[in-house]
């Protein structure tokens, strides 16, 4: 979760050093293990037949975020503008 | 007649206009008092009084119900007058009382629409709304007011297009009943134009998102509470099951994550997620089946409740650090914690997480689309529910996590956290329990969202979709710009189009024009001027060109 380019880190606000980060990391990618786990046990309702299929959530929900994310940074190159833009 | 009968055909909104418009007199800790007393009286009362439709009369020949007390209206009115009382709480140590007094009279009116019998009782409350909540928005300083005279402006269009609906509605069916409205009339698409104006539906969404973040730290709190949700209710009233709603439902789910993915304001980011999760509403209100709707009632009751706290820590930070923009935020997690979990709760109640309000009305509206085999607009809506993460996320992040120097502020004042904390309460308790609403829902429909399937979907599309913003977060980091919408219409493009038409190119149109209409002058000089054909005084040179005109007019219309 490094946010590389937000400034230099203080003495007093390094709680995103390097360790702590890679310690979120592990627990984040135990956490997204655990959601699948279950899938081999229990039977998703599969109203239309996808969605009944292994880990659906997980890669649905992760395929719409980079496509939404895709269409609003060209959407954003496109219509984005400096915000005096308007200047009211 | 009893005086139980004529208390009870008072609309019970009323009284907060009046206690709005008394606040103006009052200062300091009594007006604190009747801020927060006032909706919280109201609440009560509202319980108080009997189910049905109170005494109705006759105006000028119209049959006017002022309250009618229905489960879905009580729905409605609880939450409006919730929100009063936590807003007016957040709001104490706001020094303009104007704010706090438009504040009141604009949730009375809210609370006016949602216990009216009759159309017109409707509309009338509705103006007395957009008026109000323009005070709401002018409250915010100097910075709001061009942003409020834009946003009057169209809700008086909305206004007109409303009352010409409800005009040709009585006119054509007699009846002034707010009820559902069916048929093909144009009055009924004129009146659901005027409610989808205020719906924020798209393309004259943009209102919200350009007004509402110029609104004071506590103004805003008030705004995403009434004008959208009042609009959400009418049209459960009188438009559930129209399929356009669905429609248009999803293009304001997708249209609302995106710009808020873009918005490097806080505030407009989640004015942009007003818009994203009314467009869940609209899709519920459109699939128009029992638990549809009782789906967007569920969700519109919960949004409320965590939109009002994410803008109240918005605010908190607004309040205490002067700053809204992303790239000036970050790292505020450390020195204002209470604020950051509530923002914490906030945010997971609006990515819908299991066990917090949000959940419910969103399994409800998908379970909708489901049962009735809506089988792209299922997908539409999931997919929507991971993207909500993107900007949740977005807002945590950048506010509250990412390593930040620039800024270092404090927790509010107390009644500022307390305000925030009762209402993540409300949001884990709402989650928890959602059968807290059982009795208010307008329909009996049994439904359990918390079944482990259910449980373990969302968790895996939720934290996935958390992934996917760590992963993209450089595509997604703020930068100080602002992203063009439909209101660069009227902002830009009409006033330009404007200066063109005042400017050289102007003088050279008209130029154009007054030429011609000398060329006709001269043209018509020649036919009836001395001695042209039409002045003689011999009608033979006259009849035979009247003559010519009438066998070509003839020929014309045997070929039509």
């Amino acid at each position: 979760m490094a946010d590389r380019e937000a400034g230099t880190p203080s003495g007093q606000d390094n709680w995103l050093r390097p360790r702590a980060v890679r310690l979120l990391w592990v627990v984040f990618a135990i956490a997204l293990a655990l959601t699948i786990v279950p899938d081999f046990f229990i039977e998703h309702y599969d109203k239309f037949g996808v969605d009944g299929t292994f880990g659906f959530a997980a890669w649905f929900g992760f395929a719409s975020c980079v496509g939404l994310v895709a269409v609003a940074f060209l959407l954003g190159r496109l219509l984005k503008r400096r915000d005096t833009y308007y200047d009211d | 007649m009893t005086t139980d009968a004529w208390i009870a055909s008072v609309p019970p909104g009323l009284f907060l206009i009046l206690a709005g418009i008394a606040l103006l007199g009052l200062r300091g800790q009594v007006r604190n008092a009747v801020v927060v007393a006032a909706p919280a009286l109201l609440l009560v009362w509202m319980w108080v009084l009997p189910e049905g439709i109170g005494r109705s009369f006759e105006w000028f020949g119209l049959e006017l119900a002022p309250v009618r007390i229905d489960e879905l209206g009580r729905l409605f009115g609880t939450v409006f007058a919730i929100a009063g009382v936590g807003g007016g709480l957040f709001a104490v140590k706001q020094e303009r009382t104007a704010e706090l007094a438009s504040a009141l009279i604009y949730a009375g009116a809210a609370i006016g629409v949602v216990f009216a019998g009759d159309l017109i009782t409707v509309f009338v409350f509705w103006e007395v709304m957009a008026v109000a909540s323009t005070l709401v928005v002018l409250a915010g300083g100097r910075g709001a007011r061009k942003a409020a005279q834009r946003y009057i402006v169209i809700h008086l269009f909305g206004g007109v297009l409303l009352m010409a609906g409800i005009a040709g509605h009585i006119g054509t069916t007699g009846s002034t009943a707010f009820t559902l409205i069916e048929g093909d009339s144009p009055a009924r698409w004129l009146i659901l134009a005027g409610f989808l104006l205020n719906a924020a539906a798209w393309p004259i969404s943009s209102w919200l998102p350009d007004a509402y973040p110029r609104a004071s730290w506590s103004g805003m709190v008030f705004l995403s509470a009434f004008t959208t949700k009042t609009a959400v209710y009418v049209l459960i009233r009188s438009f559930a099951g129209e399929d356009i709603l669905i429609w248009l439902g999803l293009i304001m789910v997708f249209y609302g994550i995106i710009y808020a993915i873009l918005a490097n304001d806080m505030r407009r980011m989640l004015a942009y997620s007003i818009v994203n999760q009314i467009g869940y509403m609209l899709v519920g209100v459109g699939i128009g089946t029992e638990i549809a709707l009782n789906g967007a009632a569920t969700h519109a009751f919960a949004h409320i409740i965590y939109k009002a706290l994410l803008l109240m820590s918005a605010g908190a930070v607004l309040y205490q650090t002067g700053r809204s923009k992303f790239s000036e935020l970050g790292g505020l997690a450390r020195t204002m914690p209470i604020t950051a979990m509530a923002a914490i709760v906030g945010a997971l109640s609006i990515t819908a997480f299991p066990f917090t309000s949000g959940f419910i009305g969103k399994s409800l509206i998908a379970e909708g689309a489901s049962s009735e085999n809506l089988e792209a607009v299922w997908f539409l809506i999931t997919a929507a529910s991971a993207g909500a993460v993107l900007y949740a996320a977005k807002f945590l992040w950048f506010v509250f996590f990412r390593r930040g120097d620039a800024v270092h502020a404090a927790d509010p004042p107390a009644p500022m956290l307390v305000a925030m904390v009762a209402f993540a309460a409300g949001c884990l308790i709402l989650g928890v329990f959602p059968q807290l609403l059982d009795g208010t829902l307008p329909f009996a429909v049994s439904y359990d969202p918390y079944t482990t399937p259910k449980i373990v979907f969302q968790f895996q599309l939720l934290l996935f979709a958390v992934l996917a913003f760590f992963l993209l977060l450089r595509w997604i980091r703020p930068d100080e710009t602002v992203t063009l919408d439909t209101d660069w219409l009227w902002r830009r493009a009409i006033p330009r189009l404007r200066a063109w038409l005042e400017s050289d190119a102007r003088r050279r149109v008209w130029r154009g024009v007054e030429r011609g209409v000398e060329r006709f002058r001269i043209g018509l000089v020649s036919l009836t001027g001395p001695g042209a054909v039409l002045a003689r005084s011999l009608p033979t040179g006259a009849m035979a060109f009247w003559a010519t005109i009438l066998l070509a007019a003839y020929l014309i219309f045997y070929y039509l």
